[in-house]
C-alpha cells in the first residue's frame, strides 16, 4: 500500500471509531504526535511525584501519611502504564527518559510549582487533580487503544485522588484560624496554575487542529477548563473557600461562570524553564536517575549470568 | 515495673520498629533506581505504617489514658521511642537499604512466626496479618542480595560494606530486657534467643549464596530499648512531628 | 547506554477467571517480573495469580490478515447450539 492508501484507509477506521492498535498502519505524523503526548502524560505522572513527595515525611497523621503515600504510588504506577502505551509505538522507555532529560520533551507546567505548606496537598490533590481528571475521562475515549485502555485504568484509580485533596481542605476549613489561613492561601496560589493545565485558548492551541482530526482529542482545551471551573466553584463554596478571581460570575445565558484572564506571559515563561521550581524537578530527576544507574547495571548484569 | 507497663512497653517497641521503618522506607518515594521498584518500596512502606497504626492503636488502649495511635506517634520524645537503632539509621544507597531490609525482614519473619503463638490475641491478630507482608519484604531482600552480591563489581561491594556498616546493630536485635521476662512468662512475648539462632543461621546461608562475607566486628550498638538512640533519630522525628508540633490545637 | 530492564507483558487472573492481560512491567529476571507486576497491577487486590511473559516472545496476528483469519468463522453458525431445531416440549437439553 502507498502512503495515501494507508492514510485514507487510517482515517476510515478513525471516522467509524474504531481503536487504532500497535500493530496497524497508521501516518508517522499521528505516531509522533502520540508519542509526544503519551510521553509527556507519563513524565507528567512521574514529575508529579516530586511536590507531593515533599510532605510524605511531614504528613501529619499516620492516616494522612498512609493516602499520600498510595496517592504518590499509583501516580509512580500510572507513569508506568502510559509509558508502557508509549512503548506501543516503537520507542523504548530509555529513549522517553532521554527526551526528557535533554528537554525534547516536557512534562505539565504545574509540577514546576513548589508545595510549600500541607494545604498544598489538599489543593494539589483537589484542585490539580480535579483539572487532571476532566482531562482524562475525555482521554478515555481517545483513538489509540493502549492509550485508552491506560486511561480507563487510571481514572479507576484516580477517583479517590480528588477526595482526598478536597478532605484535607475541608478538614483544615473546620479547623483554627491558621488553618484556613493555610488553606485560603494554598487555593489562592494553585487556582490559577490549575487553570494552565488545560493549555492555550482554542483560538491559540497549535496542535489541536489534527489531535481532533485523528480523534486523540476529543473535547477542547477551553471546553475542559470550563467543565472543570462550573464544578470546582460549588465545591470551594461549600467548605468557605473564595476563589481568588474577581471576575469570576455566573453566566445565565452559557449556563457556567465567566472567569477572569489567564496570566498568558507567566504560563510562557514557566513552560520555557522559568517556574519556581522547574530546574529543581529536572535535577531531582536526572539525580536519583544517575545513582540508579549501578542498580540497573548490576539486575541486567546478574540475569545475563543466571540466564546461562 | 507491672505487667501493664511491660505490655505498653512492648507493644511501642513493635510499634515503634513498624513506625520508623516506614517513615525510612517512604523515603525513597520518587528516589528509587527505576519506576518499578519506587513502587515496591512504598508497597511495603505502607505495611509498616498500617502495622505501626495498629500496634501503636492497641499501646494506647492498654496504657488507658486516652492516648491514640497518632498521640503516641507525633507526641512523644526521642527518649520515649524503642525501636531498635537499626530502624532509624538514615537509607543510605540502595545496596544499604536492601541490606538492612534483609537483616530486618528475616529478623521480623522469625520475630513474628513465634508472635502468631502469643497468648495474647490482639498480638496474634496483627501478627498473621503482618508476617504475610514480611514474609514478602523477606523475598524482596534476599532477591535483591543475590542481584547485587553476584550482579557487577561495584554493586557487590555495596552491598559488602553496607552488610560492613550494619552489622553492629545486629546484636541488639535479640536483646531482652526486665519487660520481655515479665511478658514471657505469660506466653504473651517471645523468647529471642531462639529467633537469634534462626536469624544467625538463615542469614549466613543467604549471605553465603549472595557471596558476601559475614562481617566481622569488635563492638555492638545498644540502647534502644532504654530510649537511648542514635543521632539520626531526633532528626526523623522533628521532620515526622513537625505538623502537630507546631499547631498543638489543630486537628488535620 | 543505559538500560530500563527487560519489557514483560503482565496477565491477571482474578479468582477462578481467565488471566486477563493488564498491562507490562520492567524487570531484569523473571522473579523481578512478577514481584513487580504484583506490585504495579494488583494493588486494589485485582488478581488471585499471575502470568509475566517476555514481551520479545509475544507474537501477534496481522492487522492485514484479519479477513482471511477471522471472517471465514461468520457463516459457521452451526457450531452454535442455537442453530439446532428441538422438538417442542423436549427438556434439559
Amino acid at each position: 500500500m502507498n502512503a495515501t492508501a494507508i492514510d485514507n484507509l487510517f482515517q476510515q477506521k478513525i471516522d467509524l471509531d474504531l481503536n487504532i492498535e500497535p500493530k496497524d498502519q497508521m501516518p508517522e505524523k499521528y505516531r509522533l504526535h502520540l508519542i509526544r503526548q503519551i510521553s509527556q502524560h507519563a513524565h507528567s505522572e512521574v514529575i508529579g511525584m516530586q511536590p507531593e513527595g515533599n510532605w510524605i515525611t511531614r504528613a501529619p497523621s499516620l492516616r494522612a501519611k498512609q493516602i499520600l503515600l498510595a496517592k504518590i504510588q499509583d501516580e509512580g504506577g500510572h507513569g508506568l502504564y502510559l509509558y508502557s502505551a508509549c512503548e506501543t509505538l516503537g520507542i523504548s522507555r530509555e529513549e522517553l527518559i532521554d527526551q526528557l532529560h535533554t528537554g525534547k520533551a516536557k512534562y505539565s507546567n504545574i509540577f514546576n510549582y513548589p508545595a510549600l505548606t500541607w494545604a498544598d496537598i489538599g489543593a494539589i490533590g483537589w484542585l490539580v487533580d480535579g483539572a487532571a481528571i476532566v482531562n482524562q475521562v475525555s482521554l478515555q475515549r481517545t483513538s489509540y487503544g493502549p492509550y485508552a485502555r491506560g486511561m480507563v485504568r487510571i481514572c479507576k484509580e484516580e477517583s479517590f485522588h480528588q477526595r482526598q485533596g478536597y478532605e484535607i481542605m475541608a478538614n483544615m476549613m473546620k479547623g483554627t484560624e491558621a488553618q484556613r489561613e493555610m488553606a485560603q492561601d494554598a487555593m489562592n496560589r494553585w487556582w490559577w496554575p490549575s487553570l494552565m493545565m488545560f493549555g492555550p485558548h482554542d483560538s491559540d492551541s497549535p496542535h489541536s487542529g489534527d489531535a481532533f482530526t485523528w480523534k486523540i482529542k476529543r473535547k477542547s482545551n477551553d471546553e475542559l477548563r470550563q467543565k472543570f471551573i462550573d464544578k470546582t466553584v460549588q465545591q470551594a463554596e461549600v467548605i468557605g473557600l473564595t476563589i481568588p478571581d474577581d471576575e469570576l460570575r455566573w453566566n445565565e445565558e452559557k449556563q457556567g461562570y465567566d472567569h477572569g484572564e489567564i496570566n498568558w506571559e507567566e504560563f510562557k515563561r514557566v513552560i520555557n524553564g522559568n517556574g519556581p521550581c522547574n530546574k529543581q524537578r529536572m535535577d531531582h530527576h536526572k539525580k536519583y536517575h544517575a545513582e540508579g544507574a549501578w542498580v540497573r547495571e548490576a539486575a541486567a548484569a546478574y540475569a545475563k549470568e543466571n540466564s546461562k | 515495673m507491672t505487667k501493664k507497663e511491660a505490655l505498653f512497653n512492648y507493644l511501642l517497641q513493635l510499634g515503634d520498629n513498624a513506625l520508623i521503618q516506614g517513615h525510612r522506607l517512604s523515603e525513597w518515594c520518587s528516589k528509587a533506581p527505576f519506576l518499578e521498584e519506587d513502587l515496591a518500596l512504598t508497597n511495603m512502606a505502607l505495611d509498616n505504617i498500617g502495622r505501626a497504626q495498629s500496634f501503636l492503636k492497641y499501646a494506647g488502649d492498654i496504657e488507658g489514658i486516652g492516648r491514640t495511635d497518632d498521640d503516641l506517634a507525633y507526641k512523644r520524645g526521642e527518649r520515649q521511642f524503642y525501636n531498635h537503632l537499626i530502624y532509624e539509621l538514615p537509607i543510605g544507597d540502595f545496596a544499604y537499604t536492601i541490606a538492612k531490609q534483609l537483616i530486618i525482614s528475616v529478623f521480623e519473619y522469625f520475630q513474628y512466626t513465634e508472635l502468631t503463638q502469643s497468648k495474647d490475641s490482639t498480638i496474634t491478630g496483627i501478627a498473621s496479618k503482618s508476617l504475610k507482608e514480611i514474609k514478602y519484604h523477606k523475598l524482596h531482600a534476599t532477591d535483591w542480595c543475590m542481584r547485587l552480591g553476584k550482579g557487577t563489581v561495584e554493586s557487590h561491594q555495596r552491598l559488602q560494606e553496607a552488610f560492613n556498616a550494619l552489622w553492629m546493630y545486629t546484636v541488639e536485635l535479640f536483646e531482652m530486657y526486665e519487660s520481655d521476662a515479665i511478658l514471657v512468662k505469660d506466653g504473651i512475648a517471645i523468647d529471642l534467643n531462639i529467633v537469634k539462632m534462626k536469624w544467625k543461621e538463615m542469614i549466613a546461608t543467604i549471605l553465603k549464596e549472595a557471596t558476601i562475607d559475614i562481617p566481622t566486628v569488635d563492638y555492638m550498638q545498644t540502647g534502644s530499648r532504654r530510649g537511648i538512640h542514635t543521632e539520626h533519630l531526633g532528626h526523623l522525628l522533628a521532620e515526622m512531628q513537625y505538623l502537630q508540633r507546631a499547631y498543638p490545637d489543630a486537628t488535620w | 547506554m543505559d538500560t530500563q530492564l527487560d519489557l514483560w507483558e503482565v496477565f491477571i487472573q482474578n479468582k477462578a477467571g481467565s488471566y486477563v492481560h493488564a498491562g507490562s512491567v520492567h524487570a531484569s529476571d523473571s522473579q523481578m517480573a512478577l514481584q513487580n507486576a504484583r506490585d504495579t497491577y494488583t494493588r486494589r487486590q485485582e488478581g488471585t495469580s499471575i502470568w509475566v511473559i517476555p514481551a520479545k516472545y509475544v507474537v501477534a496476528s496481522n492487522p492485514e490478515d484479519a479477513e482471511m483469519f477471522f471472517d471465514p468463522a461468520n457463516d459457521k453458525i452451526y457450531r452454535h447450539p442455537t442453530f439446532y431445531v428441538m422438538p417442542e416440549g423436549a427438556k434439559q437439553i
